[in-house]
């Protein structure tokens, strides 16, 4: 029982790390006012290039710093769209998607090496391997947090500054009074454009690692559509967390568990149909959804940015 | 020397034509300097792209095929968004269409006249893309749920569900572990034109020249018009906007529940693995791209389509992934998006920056 608990814990950490890399992400860009439905495609895109970097050059720092950047860029085109642009937010980040799964298997195509006629599929490279903590992983269940690879455990000190940063510092103030009332940030000297534009990218950012860890450590090379909807998931996440960084562990370690729970039951035999174990992530949000819009209509504020996906526009006023 | 956008009184005509016919070019353009990167010939691309869409009466009509569920999932999304209603749930709609339709085919049939089946399945099909935009509708008239997240959410539930059932109890027992329900009955398969193009793409028409007429002509119309345009106006005038939104989001889903419908009964003639190849959610984009005009939106998907098999022509002529169809949608909506703008904006550069020092001085004086 308690190996059967410890290895599950293993799989749902192993698999809700990328989760929680691209929700903290997108919760710091909706937090500023900018939705940004283009996860999927950011996923995809700095899945395959962290690949083809790791690849050519077996560097995984390298690799994650252009998944880095290559999910900051795709944030940034976004944010000119729909910061600059004024776009809808909503087609503008399906664009994104659209466009990002695409290139990247485009690029799955053309990035990898001549002898294999460019393709990536079914090639091996680098990895980030579990490093055992010593002493700690050996603690039953408990010690499956600390057999690990370092994303994760760089994951572990990202939740807590993400919060703190968010709650408890100027600038994280100034990012909620822009994605909560643009007019009074202006009016209180806050530049929103500028700092939409910060959060749009830091938060592309993450989810750039977010995706690189699939590739590098989850599923380990590059397959077509290996996110397999995450990008969606983390639209679900961000809400499930009530846009607070430090609960993004909870929806993560959810819908990761559902799928280790799922792998144990199809080794098993078990009969319960999967679908209905999957769909339980996405029925739980709608119903998160509908408690939180009525408790806010209590008056409780739960911390969903009021000026989400509305653009500002100074001359409007 | 400062750059400012300035509100237009009215929309310009001007922009609404040559922002799309620019942004055309420049995706375009962009996309040729992509495929010259990664050594592909863009201009033999684009032959081929063209040929492959249009190039033969037999390809033409796959690219009918692939535009006739895109046309009517468009028009279910164009109704939602004319009311500000950003039903991204039209993937989730047009699978229970299928669903529907699927479950009149195999398991009514043998209680139903034969003549009867397919009416049937078309309008249990509607209904039952109906009820599944109805949710949402409803939690955002009666609750202010958020659409955009509840319709995304309910996408990834039906698709599940119709999985469940194909991999599950609807599963073909002679199928060899196929996923997918047995082959319907002859007499519930909707009738084909050419090729594959069946008689979806007459609905589609049908439909796109009836909701023009609806929306531009009829007093309803105009009352969704001025919801979307102006909810305060809407409500000072009487209009009943919960009511509005109820009805409209039915009747989207029930066009998308109609797309479905006719992927299940006139392509794949039964339900199985690969129903909606995201149909759904490229339905936003011909909505956005035809500027949620119904007639545009039949032009539209057909480029779309047009994009789409020519994608797959590309793959098989030239060896480049037939992903490059998306990747050209996404070129298509970048310059689509940053020009919308213009339409309601226009720039305004002011020159002297000496007016604009004293005015801040002043200000500064004032406060």
């Amino acid at each position: 029982m308690i190996e059967l608990l410890t290895s599950l814990l293993a799989i749902t950490l192993r698999s809700g790390t990328s989760l929680i890399y691209a929700t903290i992400g997108e919760i710091y860009t909706e937090r500023s006012g900018v939705l940004n439905l283009g996860i999927e495609g950011m996923m995809l895109m700095s899945a395959v290039t962290s690949f083809a970097v790791v690849y050519h050059t077996g560097s995984l720092l390298l690799a994650i710093l252009t998944a880095m950047a290559v999910g900051g860029l795709l944030a940034s085109v976004h944010a000119f769209l729909s910061i600059t642009m004024r776009a809808n937010q909503v087609v503008s980040g399906l664009s994104i998607t659209l466009f990002g799964a695409g290139m990247a298997s485009f690029l799955g195509q053309r990035l990898g090496p001549e002898t294999n006629s460019g393709y990536l599929v079914g090639l091996v490279g680098a990895k980030f391997e579990p490093l055992n903590i010593p002493v700690l992983s050996r603690i039953p269940v408990v010690g499956a947090l600390f057999n690990q690879d370092i994303l994760t455990y760089i994951v572990y000190l990202v939740l807590p500054l993400a919060w703190y940063y968010l709650y408890k510092t100027r600038n994280g103030l100034n990012l909620r009074a822009v994605g909560e009332n643009p007019q009074t940030a202006d009016a209180m000297g806050i530049n929103v454009g500028k700092v939409r534009y910060i959060y749009t990218i830091i938060g592309g950012m993450l989810v750039g690692i977010g995706g690189a860890h699939l590739s590098l450590s989850y599923a380990p090379g590059w397959t077509e559509n290996i996110t397999g909807g995450r990008g969606w998931i983390v639209i679900a996440l961000v809400i499930f967390s009530m846009w607070n960084p430090a609960r993004a562990i909870w929806g993560a370690l959810l819908f990761g568990g559902i799928n280790a729970v799922q792998f144990r039951l199809q080794a098993s035999g078990t009969n319960i149909p999967a679908s209905y174990l999957n769909m339980l992530p996405y029925l739980a949000t709608v119903v998160v959804l509908v408690m939180l819009t009525w408790w806010e209509a209590l008056s409780k504020r739960v911390g969903a940015p009021s000026s989400l996906a509305k653009s500002y526009m100074r001359e409007d006023k | 020397m400062r750059i400012i956008f300035e509100k237009r009184k009215s929309m310009s005509r001007k922009a609404m034509f040559l922002v799309p016919a620019g942004s055309f070019l420049i995706s375009l353009i962009l996309t040729a300097i992509l495929l010259a990167i990664f050594k592909a010939n863009p201009w033999a691309t684009y032959v081929a792209m063209f040929k492959g869409a249009f190039g033969s009466w037999p390809n033409f009509t796959e690219t009918l095929v692939k535009a006739i569920p895109l046309m009517l999932t468009g028009l279910g999304v164009l109704i939602a968004f004319r009311l500000k209603f950003w039903n991204i749930g039209a993937e989730g709609q047009l699978t229970f269409g299928g669903i529907a339709a699927a479950w009149v085919a195999l398991f009514w049939s043998p209680n139903l006249p034969q003549w009867t089946v397919l009416p049937v399945a078309i309008l249990m099909g509607m209904l039952a893309g109906a009820l599944w935009a109805g949710i949402p509708a409803l939690l955002k008239v009666r609750l202010k749920v958020d659409e955009v997240l509840t319709t995304l959410m309910l996408n990834y539930v039906a698709i599940l569900f119709a999985e469940h059932l194909y991999y599950g109890p609807w599963r073909d027992p002679k199928g060899f572990g196929f996923p997918g329900t047995p082959p319907f009955p002859e007499f519930a398969w909707l009738p084909r034109i050419a090729g594959r193009a069946h008689m979806g793409l007459i609905f589609a028409i049908v439909l796109a020249v009836v909701i023009w007429f609806i929306l531009n002509r009829t007093r309803w119309g105009f009352e969704l018009k001025v919801i979307g345009n102006n909810p305060t106006a809407a409500q000072t005038q009487g209009i009943r906007i919960a009511r509005n939104i109820m009805i409209a989001l039915l009747f989207a889903g029930a066009l998308s529940g109609l797309a479905g419908v006719c992927e299940v009964t006139g392509i794949s003639r039964r339900l199985q693995q690969g129903l909606s190849i995201g149909y759904g959610y490229t339905a936003i984009i011909v909505a956005w791209l035809a500027q949620l005009n119904p007639i545009a939106a039949i032009f539209v998907a057909l480029l779309i389509a047009a994009l789409l098999v020519g994608g797959d022509q590309v793959q098989m002529m030239m060896g480049l992934p037939a992903a490059m169809g998306l990747v050209l949608q996404g070129m298509l909506l970048f310059p689509m998006l940053a020009g919308a703008l213009f339409t309601e904006y226009k720039l305004r550069l002011i020159r002297s920056p000496k007016i604009t020092d004293a005015a801040t001085k002043q200000e500064q004086v004032a406060t």
